[in-house]
């Protein structure tokens, strides 16, 4: 293409940045020997699943489960049990709320004694102390109910109290109260300080200023995480039976151990269906609430 | 070049955007194309660069009815159509160079698409291009940093990278400076007569219209409702196009006429 | 005229009033589900107050200390630990290997709608239905496989393929391949149509306009989302070993079983350490890709 038109003398064209360059080869390096460490130490085996052994294995498996054992008894105590998970999830979701609205002001550290609520204060500083330890403390405790696996929750309620939904689903609300409480946190954290300030300067105490100015922002986000949580919580609720608490889960423990794969595909068509349902009602109030 | 024959474009079975029209362009030919909003023109612009087709009606290009064309045959003739789009259309967090050689990727198997990715396979060509609209050491600049006139510098550089026979813009100065519109026209029109390239310009401004097209067209509601040579178009012509129009007043309209400014050598503009 | 507090009436833009029943309906029906959930969860709360339930939890408690820090069980813990990662990895990337390509059939915009597609579909109707029917199966799938829970999966592939890691990663695989797909198909969904409209027009094909103009706009968010469900990964995989997916999962089970509650409170610190490690990893690694100047 000729040149036609600039003005000015024909420029060299400026150095471009190389893509090629070191740190992005080793990091390319890096991810390829973090798939292959994973690819051998999990023993994958991508021939034997395309067409080899395993998807003889699984093929063969899945043809077991049908067709699904739909005689009226069982249909009717998979109803029993799904509505049971239901519930579990349910009241699970409710009791992590209040668990989570417990702790959340006081594992925030613009409630507790950092930011502008605070820095007017100089005296007292044993009251800081104070602050300052049970926000720890109640930091700490969220992490505690939700690193532990809800699984190992529902081991240990289970143990204490027996079998059934009951210790499934206080075992829910303990751990999504744990995490319900670490994301609450984030939505405090990250509240608009200008209607705060505004509150704090016509001399509102601090307890006012939560319900007149903090709360209003934070709640419909709290409710759309509880109803985004709840659609964890039922997928959750499912397997929680396998320990012992009850529902679809229990059931499909049984099943499993006695080999009774028709009625497995039946539990399984189950927890499609509660899962998908309790998926578009939290759509739906996320709508409607939020 | 084009031979548009009763090409209608009705969207959900009521809207009728472009109705029954009619029209020649030959190859080499200037053209504008102006008209109140809702005229219809950015629907006949679609179906000229063959993003969407015609509801009925018989559309040509270079004697190829592009109604029977498909696939591979469909894209080929893409490539010899150029579009500088209002919007400019850029990948905002790609370097400059990448976005002016997408107007190859027409051309480039997927191969070389990707490869260009990691080390751009035609710099040269794209620093040239960007040599002649103004802004060659933005090579490597991320687009997103460039002003709003440059970015549509850059679109430009782009088509021309693309080398098409007929050069389209869909209003390429509505989202630019008022000030830097005029420059942006004429180096469409200057790059045009270069590689004596069709050109069909659809503007909202008419005195850049008048300014500088030879052949101008009125459109609305989707009906030419006139065709004629710059010179040759009157006020009355313009108040019957902006008629009830909400862009401009008729009387703002009809007093451009006189201010047609002749076509003189001007400086040209490389900011 | 009732007075407007009891029909909480809404008044229209236009000026007309509606009624609205939806909170009171919406109370009556929480407070029924509420009523029923607490008789079908068979809830009594006084039983976590009763002497044996308190002495059982007391056991619990009081067993974990000391925890078990002996050689010999950390020892043990070496090969779970690693193994656990490996499952995460192979497992998110199972998951991109397969979410990624049915995001793209389960996004409209590329499949049947829009630009991109109208001229290919225009005047032939089995086309258009062929290119509908890929993207509703492609919806379908996405969603049988996130829905049914990772565990379910994981002991379906167990009782199909055998004990070990290698189920684990197909269960997380399948079913986080339908989370991504999803969330992959959203953000491709949203993404600017202009560059594309200007790719096609230069007549560049689909492969290729993926590539140059949807890939740079989503990579951002495709890559964030991804890392973090390697973090929900790693956690998962923790815990598949419970149906014998390998990892520490198995472990916890055993000295679950085995009432070694030392032995749990160590594995379950373990986890913390891990999880924490996951978390911060990740989330370096996102503030790196997202602020990177790239390309």
């Amino acid at each position: 293409m000729p040149n036609t038109g600039t003005q000015s003398a024909r420029l060299a064209p400026p150095k471009g940045r190389d893509l090629l360059n070191a740190s992005n080869i080793m990091i390319l390096a890096g991810f390829f020997a973090l798939m292959v460490w994973s690819y051998i130490g999990t023993e994958f085996s991508l021939r034997s699943l395309l067409g080899g052994e395993s998807a003889v294995q699984i093929w063969a498996y899945a043809k077991n489960l049908f067709p699904p054992d739909l005689s009226r008894d069982f249909l009717l105590k998979t109803g029993h049990w799904t509505l049971e998970t239901f519930a579990m999830s349910f009241l699970g979701t409710i009791l992590a709320v209040l668990i989570a609205l417990a702790l959340v002001f006081f594992s925030s550290r613009n409630l507790m004694f950092a930011g502008l609520l605070f820095e007017m204060e100089r005296s007292r500083p044993w009251l800081r102390v104070l602050r300052t330890g049970l926000y720890l403390f109640a930091k700490s405790t969220l992490n505690v109910l939700r690193t532990v696996p809800h699984l190992v929750w529902a081991l240990i309620l289970v143990f204490a109290v027996g079998l059934g939904p009951f210790p499934g689903m206080l075992a829910l609300g303990i751990h999504t109260g744990g995490v319900l409480g670490r994301l609450f946190g984030e939505v405090v954290e990250n509240v608009e300080t200008q209607p705060i300030e505004a509150l704090q300067a016509t001399g509102a105490s601090r307890l006012q200023i939560l319900f007149y100015g903090i709360l209003p922002q934070v709640l419909p986000e709290f409710v759309a995480y509880t109803l985004y949580r709840w659609e964890v919580n039922i997928r959750e609720a499912v397997i929680l039976g396998y320990v012992g608490a009850g529902g679809l889960g229990q059931q499909i423990q049984i099943a499993i151990s006695l080999f009774l794969e028709h009625r497995l595909l039946t539990l399984i068509i189950a927890i499609y269906v509660i899962v998908t349902l309790v998926d578009y009602l939290s759509a739906y109030l996320r709508s409607r609430l939020v | 070049m084009y031979k548009l024959d009763r090409v209608s474009k009705v969207f959900d079975g009521r809207i009728v955007a472009v109705d029954e029209l009619d029209l020649k362009v030959r190859r080499g030919e200037k053209l504008a194309l102006i008209g109140p909003s809702g005229a219809g023109k950015t629907t006949l612009f679609r179906m000229l660069n063959l993003t969407i087709p015609p509801t009925s009606g018989t559309l040509l290009f270079d004697g190829l009815d592009i109604g029977r064309l498909y696939g591979r045959r469909l894209r080929e003739v893409r490539r010899r159509i150029g579009t500088v789009y209002q919007q400019h259309n850029l990948v905002p967090r790609f370097q400059v160079v990448h976005n002016v050689l997408s107007g190859k990727l027409g051309a480039w198997p997927l191969w070389r698409a990707v490869r260009s990715l990691i080390r751009p396979a035609e710099a040269d060509l794209a620093f040239e291009a960007l040599s002649q609209v103004g802004i060659p050491e933005k090579l490597y600049d991320r687009t997103e940093t460039l002003s709003g006139g440059q970015q549509q510098r850059v679109a430009i550089a782009r088509t021309l990278v693309q080398n098409p026979e007929v050069i389209l813009a869909d209003e390429p100065v509505s989202s630019v400076d008022p000030a830097l519109a005029a420059g942006i026209v004429k180096l469409l029109i200057e790059l045009s007569e270069t590689y004596r390239k069709t050109l069909i310009m659809n503007l909202h401004s008419v005195d850049l219209a008048l300014a500088y097209f030879p052949r101008v067209i009125g459109l609305r509601d989707g009906k030419i409702l006139f065709d004629l040579p710059a010179a040759e178009v009157t006020d009355e012509h313009l108040a019957t196009l902006y008629a009830g129009s909400q862009t401009e007043t008729t009387e703002e309209v009809t007093g451009r006429a006189e201010l047609r400014p002749v076509r003189a050598c001007q400086p040209h503009l490389t900011s | 005229m009732p007075p407007d507090s009891l029909t909480f009436t809404k008044t229209n833009w236009n000026g007309t009033r509606r009624s609205s029943y939806f909170p009171v309906i919406f109370s009556v029906l929480f407070l029924l589900t509420f009523v029923g959930s607490y008789r079908l969860a068979q809830v009594q709360p006084l039983l976590l107050f009763e002497a044996e339930g308190r002495r059982n939890i007391w056991k619990f408690v009081a067993g974990m200390f000391p925890p078990d820090l002996s050689w010999d069980f950390l020892r043990l813990l070496g090969r779970p630990i690693l193994e656990t990662i490996q499952i995460s990895l192979m497992g998110t990337f199972m998951a991109v290997a397969i979410g990624f390509p049915l995001g793209l059939l389960a996004t409209s915009s590329l499949t049947f709608k829009g630009i991109l597609n109208e001229r290919e579909i225009a005047g032939s109707r089995p086309r258009a239905l062929f290119h509908k029917a890929s993207y509703l199966l492609a919806r379908a799938v996405l969603s049988l496989f996130r829905t049914i829970p990772e565990f379910v999966w994981a002991f379906m592939f167990v009782r199909a393929v055998g004990l070990g890691p290698f189920p684990g990663v197909l269960a997380i695989g399948i079913s986080y391949a339908g989370m991504l797909g999803k969330v992959y198909s959203e953000i491709l969904e949203h993404v600017n149509p202009g560059p594309l409209e200007a790719l096609q027009a230069t007549g560049a094909s689909k492969p290729t306009i993926v590539l140059y103009g949807l890939m740079p706009q989503a990579l951002p968010n495709v890559v964030s989302y991804t890392l973090y469900r390697w973090e929900c990964a790693v956690r998962a995989s923790a815990i598949l070993g419970f149906v014998g997916a390998g990892g520490i999962g198995q472990q916890l089970e055993i000295s679950m079983r085995m009432f070694n509650f030392n032995q749990v409170f160590t594995l379950v610190a373990i986890l913390f350490v891990m999880v924490a490690g996951v978390d911060a990893l990740s989330a370096r690694a996102r503030g790196a890709i997202m602020g990177r100047q790239r390309i």
